[in-house]
């Protein structure tokens, strides 16, 4: 790790006021430490945010749920207002990480880790996300775990978590304060795709801390699932995730939400593909349509083509299962 | 194994002063702002039960108690433990007598070359205060962040589920922080 200096402001608004190009902000340090070992980020000025006051889990005006940015990723999954409202979220973080993890990382850093492309985290290769113009090696190279839907030229590294991928399907809503002031940015539009400018993950100015993320009321507890594909049955990182979630009259579905992780720079939603489900009846049939239509347009590279494949069979299988009560 | 942090002080960068409790014992030290609590615990306070296996979070061999919670001393800033209590495998035996979870994993062989052993038992106690694991099936998959290169997986699971009850009693009459 390179020398820095390290603050710890007791307020967001002193917090912010510290913050610039050369800094960053530290919460459960997971993977910013990591990145820092690794050479790939060399911070002169880390700004310890745990002193602040952004703990709380608590229900909103709105019949939502306000979640503060320093709520770890365990205390998040197992808080009973999260297991009972919104049991799609309690699964997709439990299925990330490993549960030493999930105790130090926080829910505001889960939402600006890095992608763990194998080249942005060599930091002897090229890389545009790393070194913006330097080139990617990943478009050639072994491109197994990388993107088949919204990649550029430029990029092809896919968001690594698993708790976004269920925050986009819920519609979250991400509250930030910068040394303007406060703004809210809707989930979909918080991350980026890549394309000129990989070096960008999201919408974040240097000087914008994420404070909370909000859940609005619809938590769709009855028919939701996340289903995690990857190459071990633990600890390991998606190659194909959806978070599917579902209201129903009987077999009719009147609203559906679906959220493909490890396929894209950013949780991946369709919502022609959403509204295309409405009024449809459950079946094996129409899950199978969507899931064409949602990958219609999907460009696999020389390695990831079975992500076509097994996202198709995944995204029928999420769905099937929301559809039974998130009971497989 | 390369040292994850310079050596020297460089100019302009302060030592911190830092005040925890560490194994039951309130304990007062300097430390650089890229010092792990990895490297404190073993560079300079001497406690090399914690170990380095990975240095990346990915092997747990580092694994002790925050709080009562289990974390990864490798991606842990000491600087960032200020007034925190901390419990290493050096603190979880009463004098000779050892914790339920020591005594599991003798009883268990839950070991072969030993050198992931204590980031697993203090992951294990660490289990226990969350009190979430059910089942056999449950404690293989909550102790998914401890690697073991000898493949004892099948006896470490075994002198877990053995121990858990045992460590219940203890966390409800206020267990390990």
């Amino acid at each position: 790790m390179n020398p820095f200096h390290y603050s710890k402001p007791l307020s967001v608004q002193e917090a912010v006021q510290l913050a610039g190009p050369a800094s960053r902000f530290i919460a459960g340090g997971t993977n910013l430490l990591d990145l820092m070992k690794e050479n790939l980020t060399r911070p002169e000025h880390l700004i310890d945010i745990t002193g602040l006051a952004l703990n709380d889990v608590s229900e909103t005006a709105r019949g939502g749920v306000m979640i503060g940015a320093l709520v770890s990723n365990a205390d998040l999954a197992w808080h009973p207002l999260i297991e009972q409202r919104y049991p799609l979220l309690s699964q997709a973080i439990l299925a990330g990480a490993s549960p030493q993890l999930r105790n130090m990382a926080s829910t505001g850093g889960n939402l600006l880790q890095r992608t763990r492309c194998y080249y942005f985290y060599d930091a002897a290769v090229p890389c545009n996300k790393r070194e913006p113009g330097s080139g990617c090696p990943a478009r050639t190279g072994l491109n197994r775990i990388h993107a088949i839907l919204g990649a550029s030229r430029q990029c092809v590294a896919t968001h690594p978590s698993d708790m976004c991928v269920a925050l986009a399907a819920l519609n979250a809503v991400v509250h930030v304060q910068g040394r303007s002031g406060a703004r809210t940015i809707e989930f979909a539009d918080f991350h980026r795709l890549p394309g000129d400018t990989p070096e960008r993950d999201n919408q974040l100015a240097d000087d914008e801390l994420v404070t909370a993320v909000e859940l609005p009321a619809a938590g769709f507890a009855e028919y939701s699932h996340y289903l995690k594909i990857r190459d071990r049955a633990s600890y390991a990182f998606a190659l194909v995730s959806v978070a599917a979630a579902l209201d129903l009259t009987g077999p009719v579905i009147r609203e559906a939400r679906l959220a493909l992780g490890g396929v894209a720079h950013k949780p991946w939603r369709d919502e022609a593909v959403e509204a295309w489900l409405v009024g449809k009846a459950v079946s094996h049939e129409t899950f199978g349509a969507a899931a064409d239509a949602l990958l219609q347009n999907a460009e696999p590279l020389e390695h990831n083509a079975f992500k076509v494949a097994l996202a198709r069979r995944a995204i029928i299988r999420a769905l099937s299962t929301a559809a039974q009560g998130g009971h497989a | 194994m390369s040292a994850t942090f310079p050596d020297e002080t460089p100019p302009s960068f302060a030592r911190h002063p830092l005040s925890l409790t560490l194994n039951g014992q309130h304990t007062r030290v300097e430390v650089l702002p890229w010092t792990t609590l990895l490297d404190l615990l073993r560079e300079q306070l001497g406690l090399i039960g914690s170990k380095k296996g990975c240095d990346h979070g990915q092997c747990g061999a580092c694994t002790v108690l925050r709080d009562g919670k289990r974390v990864n001393a490798c991606l842990t800033l000491a600087v960032m433990c200020q007034g925190a209590e901390l419990t290493t495998i050096e603190g979880l035996a009463n004098g000779d007598e050892l914790h339920p979870m020591q005594q599991a994993f003798i009883s268990h062989d839950a070991f072969q070359c030993g050198y992931c052993t204590p980031g697993q038992i203090c992951s294990a106690v660490g289990l226990a205060n969350e009190g979430r694991a059910q089942s056999s099936a449950d404690i293989a998959e909550l102790m998914s962040g401890n690697l073991c290169r000898c493949g004892a997986y099948s006896n470490i699971r075994d002198a877990i589920e053995e121990a858990l009850p045992a460590c219940r009693q203890r966390v409800g009459q206020g267990g390990e922080q």
